[in-house]
């Protein structure tokens, strides 16, 4: 019969010799064994102060991206919600006000922007689906909480702060691995 | 009036001495469950608990709350008496062993010498045998009066280990007390300490590495850890117990251990001998102190290579255990026994 895996071996059954039988010999060599992962290198990684870097393509918690002028650039067409698959996101639309040209680049803007973390699987559909770049999946993910109401992220939670006016904020949202 | 005879200073003194030694043994066996995660974790390449304190120190402190908060649960069809009197039993012969033992040489205090030895019994073997074979009581009476199968059935287990590898264990004593001609630890002691005599596991290897094995499934330590086998018994006689009393359980087990590595290093190991060091070069008082601590760091390589063994070698499945207890141990055992009779025949 062919060998499933290369790695297979005929199991001996041939009688134990002395040695094998007093399990003295073997019990020392594994003593040995075990000794010797004293001096090995610990993979731990001290979760709260070390952490793990992302790759790259990590798809993390939502930002609402901000234009260069430090304009929100979502403008609730409702093409992420419709993209999304698992039918986290919801939004009310609203008119942009004379006035609030410094706030919202287009005339429709999102009042109410929600995303239920709980039901997002990160996919990042919704990444793709918005004509206006206004949606990213950034580096950092949810942290736990008490309720799931609490795991409904309004805009607070997701418009990105101002790179000019919040640096500091702008790159904790980004949530770069070397930022940590 | 017969009272005033009685050496009352002796007494007091006695009791300080029984109060040292238990609150010392409990110490360290709290710290020995430390030393246990600790020790598991570095084998397996992780850092192990570092959070509570510094390195982790105030781990078993943490533990020890924990096990207190819990609820104390009784099941309702267990017999309420013996219920409790398990884990009390197995706690009180762990400790009973430290009476016995020579802790160290003897000290000059307030014009008193004080042994470091709280009786010495000129039995003390047999004593120790004696306490050690109640400590199965524990193990049983738990199992029983948990009214659990599983508990049962590891009772059971933990007897005829225990039954069988006490044995094995007393046959190899048998051939180091022909050497010693003493039943008394202390007299064994100061014999390994008198000049041109070696510690007694140059006369007495394989009698050694007998009573090593049996201590260790006297303690029910990996790979003799048949009565708690958490993987088939379900944690075994004390899966019905909870909060503090499992606690004494578990804390009964730690004690077991460093009970029987004070023994094993009073028997084989010269106890409280330095090495390749004259005590009579020091002061009493000083050279008493620092056999304590040779004694202390005998026991606690004991207890490293107890737990080293514990985190390398796998459980025993149980005919293989009786085998080993009874094909093996019991017959090389008796070997030794003849070897060493007719090596005293042959010095005479
Ligand atoms: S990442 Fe996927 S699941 Fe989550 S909100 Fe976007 S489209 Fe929906
Ligand atoms: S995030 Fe993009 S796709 Fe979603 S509503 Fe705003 S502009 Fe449209």
């Amino acid at each position: 019969m062919e060998a499933l895996t290369s790695r297979s071996a005929q199991v001996s059954r041939k009688p134990m010799s002395l040695a094998e039988r007093l399990f003295l010999p073997a019990i020392f060599k594994g003593m040995g064994i075990t000794f010797s992962h004293i001096f090995k290198k610990q993979p731990t990684i001290r979760y709260p102060e070390q952490r793990r870097e992302f790759s790259p393509v990590f798809r993390g918690l939502h930002v609402l991206n901000r234009d260069e002028e430090g304009r929100e650039r979502c403008t609730a067409c409702g093409l992420c919600a419709v993209a999304c698959p698992a039918e986290a996101i919801t939004m009310e639309a609203a008119e942009r006000l004379p006035g609030e040209e410094h706030l919202y680049r287009e005339e429709k803007y999102a009042a109410v922007y929600e995303i239920n973390m709980l039901r997002c699987i990160f996919c990042g559909l919704c990444e793709e689906a918005c004509p206006k770049d206004a949606i990213y999946l950034s580096e950092t993910f949810a942290p736990a909480n008490y309720t799931r109401k609490g795991f409904i992220y309004g805009k607070d939670d997701m418009v990105i702060p101002n790179v000019k006016t919040d640096p500091e904020g702008f790159a904790k949202a980004k949530g770069s691995p070397r930022n940590n | 009036m017969t009272l005033l005879v009685l050496d009352w200073l002796l007494i007091i003194e006695k009791l300080v001495l029984i109060a040292i030694i238990v609150f010392a043994s409990l110490g360290i066996a709290l710290y020995t469950t430390f030393a246990e995660r600790k020790v598991a974790a570095i084998l397996q390449d992780r850092p192990g608990p570092e959070r509570a304190g510094p390195f982790g120190l105030f781990q078993p402190f943490a533990d020890g709350l924990k096990l207190i908060m819990k609820e104390e649960i009784t099941p309702n069809s267990s017999n309420k008496t013996l219920f409790i009197l398990g884990p009390g039993l197995a706690m009180t012969a762990a400790l009973m062993t430290c009476a016995v033992i020579p802790w160290g040489a003897s000290v000059q205090l307030f014009g008193r010498t004080i042994d470091l030895q709280i009786a010495d019994v000129n039995i003390g073997i047999l004593y120790i045998f004696g306490v050690v074979s109640l400590g199965v009581y524990g193990i049983m009476i738990g199992g029983w009066a948990s009214n659990n199968k599983f508990s049962l059935m590891a009772a059971l287990r933990g007897a005829s280990q225990a039954i069988s590898y006490e044995l094995a264990m007393g046959i190899a004593l048998i051939a180091l007390l022909m050497t010693t001609g003493s039943l008394s630890l202390k007299t064994i002691v100061e014999q390994q300490m008198a000049p041109g005599h070696l510690w007694n596991i140059a006369y007495q290897p394989i009698g050694f590495l007998l009573f090593f094995i049996c201590a260790m499934a006297e303690c029910n330590r990996t790979p003799f850890d048949l009565p708690e086998a958490e993987n088939e018994l379900n944690f075994g006689y004390h899966q019905e117990y909870s909060s503090m009393k499992l606690g004494f359980y578990l804390f009964s087990e730690y004690v077991n251990m460093i009970m029987s590595s004070a023994v094993m290093a009073s028997l084989y190991f010269g106890g409280y001998d330095i090495p390749f060091f004259n005590e009579a070069l020091l002061p009493q008082n000083i050279a008493a102190l620092v056999g304590v601590g040779a004694l202390l760091i005998k026991i606690v390589i004991f207890i490293f290579i107890f737990m080293w063994i514990r985190w390398t070698i796998p459980r025993f499945r149980y005919d293989q255990l009786m085998n080993l207890g009874w094909k093996s141990l019991i017959p090389i055992a008796l070997v030794n026994m003849l070897i060493t009779g007719a090596w005293i025949l042959a010095k005479l």
